[in-house]
């Protein structure tokens, strides 16, 4: 088994609009657009479950309040490493 | 004990009487006083004064102080009050309380700062957009410029709804003694108010109602509301009309005029009677109605070209002849030239 | 295994659900990829942080944002269409404490609200602008905005914008930022992840600053509108990033406290402020009083400057005090000195009808013109009392009589010309008898302060009843020639 990604995401197919921004703006790129269509009839995003950072700029682009969560191991420097992250 | 005051004068003390301690407004003639004075004692009792940039903005500041729960008040003039009308319309709309004066000076336009009564289409029936109603009361002495403004304020605070002083450049400029003492004051409790505390979070001000129903819902609401007020709060006085073979209707200012009318005319053995709306909107319709009974004509006398005399037809529904006289421009016609007109067209008569 | 925790989620600055619609309860309304929602975050992390939710009051203007109190869950007041700064303004200063955010989009703060917006940076209101440019009208459907860049396409910019007919994109951030008042104005762009948690601190920094009581502060948020910008989400973040940007520079505009110096108006009590004073006299002393006046009416006519207005205060003013029911009623109008000027008085022992004096019983004319305008309106058997030593020689009036009391001259005498209306004050109290001439001073001395005046006023008034007294024959009525008969 592959080391435990440092961070989860998950993300609200209720709220989620499809927009595709936290997809276009996540540094490791583990997140995409759902094939299925959900109720409202869109693509929602969907993380890969594999090595999601838990940088949190997936949580800063999307336009919905609640559509997504980030979750880390450690929340220590959720800040600071916040700010690298988005500076990559 | 009386003080010699100014019309203008009285309605901010009024105002501080009243517990109101925000004014929002923006200087014009013939109501500059008010602003004036309320810059002068207002911020005296700890409350705000703030000149705003336009009459725009200063009925929208109204608008942000009564959603915060606070008595406010501002006062313009014709071409002011124009550019009010939105706000009041938002402030209808909304359910918020204000106090608004109108001290009507000459238009359209520009027209001229003398006194006119021209603005009673625009205040009594609205001139902003929608189905709302202004509590309007229009005073005739300074006197009456301090009671019917704290009338005013709980009046908009009963109704949730803006409440106009319509009043002229005449009665804004005279001074008369006002006999003022100080009251106790009982604001209402306003739960619904704004005002960034933890309390009041989860209050929300807005009219907007964007789905066809939840609109309808809301203007029926506010119709119930003003049907309330048309019951319970019709104002007017009467000055020897028991009798009157001709009743004058005329408010404000003309009330002044009419009343020594009927004095002039009455020691010439001619029987006249005054009868004087105090409230124009909820009109005074039914006891209109009522007192012009026995009389055989009704004649209004407007410093218009016949607003209120549409609401006075209304009110007698064809049951009595309506005369109609005017001056406009900034003539205020004296006692002694109405009474020389009504004689003028009884002699033509015959 | 390790267990997770959460780094972010949804700030409980917003509602759970969004009570907007039936079926839509976990959405916003905006279309996908829009700003506004970021925007909202940002604004709902700092409220969150800085423990401000109670005290937040948020401003939702008209356009894409009127619905913002649907997701906020602060007090929320919505405003008409730009009015938001002054709807802010009124709503901080009712509540001091509170914390107030104007959120406004391009067309709401740059176009129809422009007034309002810089007049609230020019007071330096402790409030906080979120200002939404997205170059474009988006909940009307794409009409030009007030941001529009040149040669943008809109619904009413078909050709694109033009700068020779719609002039030039207005930067509202460089505008503010000439004023003296404002504290912090920055520029922040939603274009990629970087510049989010830019305007992420900028955002909190303007929040942090009220919340200090430091004064205005504004973020202009430069947002993606890919609906009307007919672009995928992506694409038009990007165009924020690279087009917007090139138009309006991103940065700190304002970072600074202007000195201002608090100037506080003295406090009163309520009776202070109104003049309430205990009533003293009777009903008896009232009306034992009143026996040594009676009923009057008089036009005051001269020069604007000349003090008619005054004399007509100062009688009013005695005729209250003597218990009477007066009336004051000036001809008003924009010049405040020179032009004519007229008062109307009335002292009577009964309620007042018309203060409108048409035919009035006393006249006094403080120059020509006066006499002659208002001469030919006497009751029969009136007064006039004139400020010259005798009429105009073409002058005649059958119905009333001419007192000339040459009061301009004889104020001249005493030393000041400004107390001819006193002199005129004497002669009429001591030719009509309507009021006691003890309660004219005691009048004069509670509306003059300054003790030089009031020695002049004092010789004044007395000269006036003198002249009368001496000069002026019992019912004399003054000829061209002077002479009184």
């Amino acid at each position: 088994m592959a080391n435990q990604a440092r961070g989860n995401v998950t993300i609200n197919t209720d709220e989620c609009k499809g927009c595709g921004l936290c997809v276009e703006s996540c540094p490791p790129k583990v997140l995409h657009l759902r094939p299925e269509l959900n109720q409202y009839g869109i693509h929602p995003a969907q993380y890969t479950g594999e090595s999601c950072t838990g940088c949190g700029i997936c949580f800063y682009c999307c336009p919905e309040p609640g559509a997504i969560t980030v979750y880390r191991l450690d929340t220590k420097n959720v800040a600071r490493e916040v700010a690298n992250a988005a500076a990559v | 004990m009386r003080q010699l005051c100014k019309g203008n004068v009285a309605i901010v003390k009024a105002a501080i009487t009243a517990g109101c301690r925000s004014y929002y407004g923006y200087p014009i003639t013939p109501a500059s006083e008010i602003a004036e004075y309320a810059a002068l004692l207002i911020p005296q009792v700890g409350g705000t004064f703030l000149q705003a940039e336009s009459e725009v903005a200063a009925i929208n500041m109204v608008y942000g102080a009564s959603s915060a729960g606070q008595r406010v008040m501002t006062g313009s003039s014709g071409p002011g009050l124009s550019l009010m009308q939105e706000g009041i319309s938002y402030l209808a709309g909304a359910e918020l309380p204000a106090v608004v004066v109108d001290v009507v000076r000459g238009g359209p336009g520009l027209g001229n700062i003398a006194p006119e009564q021209s603005d009673y289409f625009a205040v009594v029936k609205g001139g902003g957009h929608g189905n709302y109603r202004n509590i309007v009361l229009a005073p005739a002495s300074v006197q009456d410029m301090y009671e019917l403004t704290i009338l005013a304020f709980e009046l908009a605070d009963k109704y949730r709804n803006p409440a106009v002083i319509l009043t002229d450049g005449f009665v804004g400029q005279m001074m008369e003694p006002l006999e003022i003492e100080e009251r106790e004051v009982k604001q209402p409790e306003k739960p619904w108010a704004v005002k960034g505390t933890a309390e009041t979070r989860k209050n929300l001000i807005t009219s907007i109602q964007l789905s066809a129903d939840q609109l309808e819902l809301h203007v029926r609401h506010l119709e119930a509301k003003y049907k309330e007020c048309e019951k319970n709060e019709a104002r007017y006085e009467t000055y020897m009309a028991d009798d009157a073979e001709i009743l004058l209707v005329g408010y404000g200012i003309v009330s002044r005029v009419l009343r020594s009318t009927v004095d002039i005319a009455r020691q010439h053995g001619m029987k006249l009677g005054l009868f004087r709306p105090i409230s124009l909107w909820p009109y005074p319709s039914k006891a209109l109605a009522d007192t012009a009974k026995k009389c055989s004509k009704v004649m209004v006398v407007e410093l218009s070209t016949g607003q209120m005399l549409e609401d006075v037809k209304l009110a007698l529904n064809g049951t009595k002849p309506v005369d109609f006289y005017s001056r406009v421009g900034g003539n205020v016609p004296s006692a002694e030239e109405v009474h020389a007109e009504i004689f003028a067209r009884m002699e033509a008569l015959v | 295994m390790s267990e997770y925790q959460v780094a972010q989620q949804k700030s409980p600055v917003f509602y759970d659900r969004y009570f907007r619609k039936d079926e839509l309860q976990h959405q916003t309304h905006y279309c996908p990829g829009c700003g506004h929602g970021v925007a909202h975050k940002l604004i709902g992390e700092a409220l969150a942080e800085l423990g401000l939710q109670d005290r937040a009051i948020i401003v939702s203007p008209v356009g894409c944002s009127v619905f913002a109190y649907y997701y906020f869950d602060t007090g929320n007041v919505q405003a008409a269409h730009g009015r938001a700064p002054a709807v802010a303004t009124a709503l901080r200063r009712s509540n001091p404490e509170s914390i107030v955010v104007s959120y406004q989009g391009d067309g709401d703060l740059a176009a129809i609200g422009t007034a309002e917006i810089i007049h609230a940076a020019n007071r330096g209101e402790n409030i906080t602008v979120i200002f939404i440019n997205n170059s474009i009208y988006g909940m009307t459907g794409g009409q030009m905005a007030p941001t529009t860049l040149i040669g943008q396409t809109s619904t009413t910019s078909p050709w694109g914008r033009r700068a020779n007919n719609e002039g030039f994109p207005i930067h509202m951030a460089e505008l503010l930022s000439a004023l003296e008042a404002p504290v912090y104005i920055e520029r922040v762009s939603l274009g990629d992840n970087k510049n989010i948690l830019k305007a992420r601190k900028a955002v909190r920094k303007a929040l942090e600053l009220q919340k200090q009581g430091a004064g205005f502060s504004m973020v202009e948020i430069l947002s993606p509108c890919p609906t009307i910008l007919k672009m995928d989400p992506v694409v038009a973040r990007k165009f924020v990033n690279e087009t917007l940007t090139k138009q309006f520079p991103l940065g700190v505009f304002r970072d600074r406290k202007p000195e201002i110096t608090v100037v506080n108006p003295p406090q009163r009590s309520v009776a202070e402020v109104l003049g309430i004073k205990k009533e003293t006299a009777t009903a008896e002393e009232k009306a034992a009083r009143k026996a040594f006046t009676h009923d009057v009416t008089m036009k005051i006519a001269g020069f604007g400057g000349q003090g008619v207005l005054l004399m007509g205060q100062l009688i009013a003013e005695m005729g209250m005090r003597e218990h009477m029911e007066v009336s004051w009623l000036p001809s008003y109008g924009p010049e405040m000195r020179s032009g004519s000027a007229h008062c109307h008085v009335t002292l009577s022992h009964e309620r007042i009808g018309s203060p409108l004096i048409t035919k009035p019983q006393v006249l006094v004319a403080m120059n020509e013109i006066s006499l002659r305008k208002f001469a030919p309106q006497m009751a029969q058997g009136g007064l006039i009392l004139y400020n010259r030593d005798k009429v105009p020689e073409d002058f005649t009036l059958e119905g009333a009589r001419v007192v000339c009391v040459p009061a301009s001259e004889i104020a001249d005498q005493i030393g000041s010309a400004k107390v001819a209306n006193v002199v005129m004050l004497g002669a009429l109290l001591e030719e009509t008898e309507c009021l006691p001439v003890e309660t004219a001073w005691g009048v004069i001395k509670s509306f003059v302060k300054n003790e030089k005046l009031l020695a002049f006023n004092k010789e004044a008034l007395e000269a006036g009843r003198k002249y009368v007294d001496e000069k002026v024959l019992v019912g004399a009525c003054c000829q061209p020639d002077g002479c009184g008969y």
